[in-house]
């Protein structure tokens, strides 16, 4: 069985394979790529790379869009 | 006439009229109500997504970024790191340049710290951001601001969401003489009147978000407000007449019987 690890998306406790890599956590959140932007512990993520990122423990996600506002 | 847009950023755009898309009941409705205001930049908001609840609708299902502008704001944001991190977020999502910044001081008031706004918008400038800024009436400010490369600048008439109208047509009358910058009135009006008046006093557009969101006919005041916005600028172009103490009649005394 693969090792599991504790990482935080948006601010939530999530426990993911380790050293899955961070386009197939997007995929798998169901997530649409073209509208977020995606930061990891605080820096922000080129989308285009994102499947040469293997997420470890204690890994912070940001993943945010556009809602309304004034 | 010749061809009047409002040009930011050697960006032209037909209406001179920018809403926001926030407090509106839902976004069916925002987005008629952006249609029906004829505006072609919305102003929107960068915040986290559900990842619990996928069904939850997104805002660019209702209102495509490829037919009208998004200007992203920093809403929310109290500090510069805030607002900078939240506006290299929103440029990573799409492409954005053109920005809304918003730094708050307070609260209750809303009113913008200037201090965190000037820093930011030489930094968001520096990085390539077209800065739009949200900012007081005071014309030094907005001189400071000029000087480290706004984009527009954008005061306030008054608090936000307060729907009290243009508080200071002194202030905002020296700013427009003194800078070549779009100069838009951003935060407190109420009603499509108040429009007018921002767009007479010389104003290049004007950015509403409760006023019409919170109407309790929001499409009917979306059409007012962008009535309101054509009819200021059209008045303001045309060149008013010299206010005069005394009466002036408007017929002929020749052939009086």
């Amino acid at each position: 069985m693969k090792k599991k690890i504790k990482i935080k998306i948006n601010g939530k406790m999530n426990i993911i394979d380790d050293k899955t890599k961070l386009s197939v956590l997007i995929q798998n959140l169901k997530v649409p790529l073209k509208k977020v932007a995606i930061e990891l512990n605080e820096e922000i993520m080129d989308k285009k790379k994102l499947n040469k990122i293997y997420l470890k423990k204690d890994d912070k996600i940001e993943i945010v869009h556009f809602i309304g506002g004034g | 006439m010749r061809q009047d847009k409002l040009i930011i950023s050697n960006k032209k755009f037909n209406s001179r009229l920018i809403v926001g898309t926030g407090k509106y009941k839902n976004m069916k409705e925002c987005a008629k109500a952006i249609k029906l205001s004829g505006a072609d930049i919305v102003t929107v908001a960068v915040r986290r997504v559900n990842i619990t609840d996928k069904k939850k609708p997104l805002l660019m299902d209702f209102i495509d970024p490829k037919k009208i502008t998004y200007l992203p704001n920093t809403a929310g944001c109290f500090n510069s790191e805030e607002a900078l991190r939240t506006l290299r977020l929103a440029r990573e999502i799409g492409g954005w340049k053109l920005v809304k910044l918003e730094v708050l001081g307070d609260k209750k008031n809303l009113f913008p710290e200037m201090i965190e706004t000037l820093k930011s918008t030489e930094t968001l400038t520096k990085e390539g951001f077209n800065v739009m800024v949200y900012c007081n009436d005071d014309p030094l400010m907005a001189k400071r601001l000029e000087n480290v490369g706004a984009a527009a600048i954008m005061p306030l008439a008054a608090p936000i969401g307060s729907g009290l109208g243009i508080q200071n047509k002194v202030n905002l009358r020296i700013i427009r003489n003194q800078t070549r910058l779009p100069l838009i009135i951003d935060a407190g009006l109420g009603q499509a009147s108040d429009a007018t008046i921002a767009m007479e006093l010389g104003c290049d557009g004007i950015l509403v978000n409760t006023a019409i969101a919170k109407a309790k006919k929001p499409f009917e005041m979306a059409k007012a407000f962008k009535n309101a916005v054509i009819a200021g600028r059209q008045s303001f172009l045309s060149g008013r007449i010299e206010k005069k103490l005394m009466g002036s009649a408007s017929s002929p005394k020749k052939g009086i019987i």
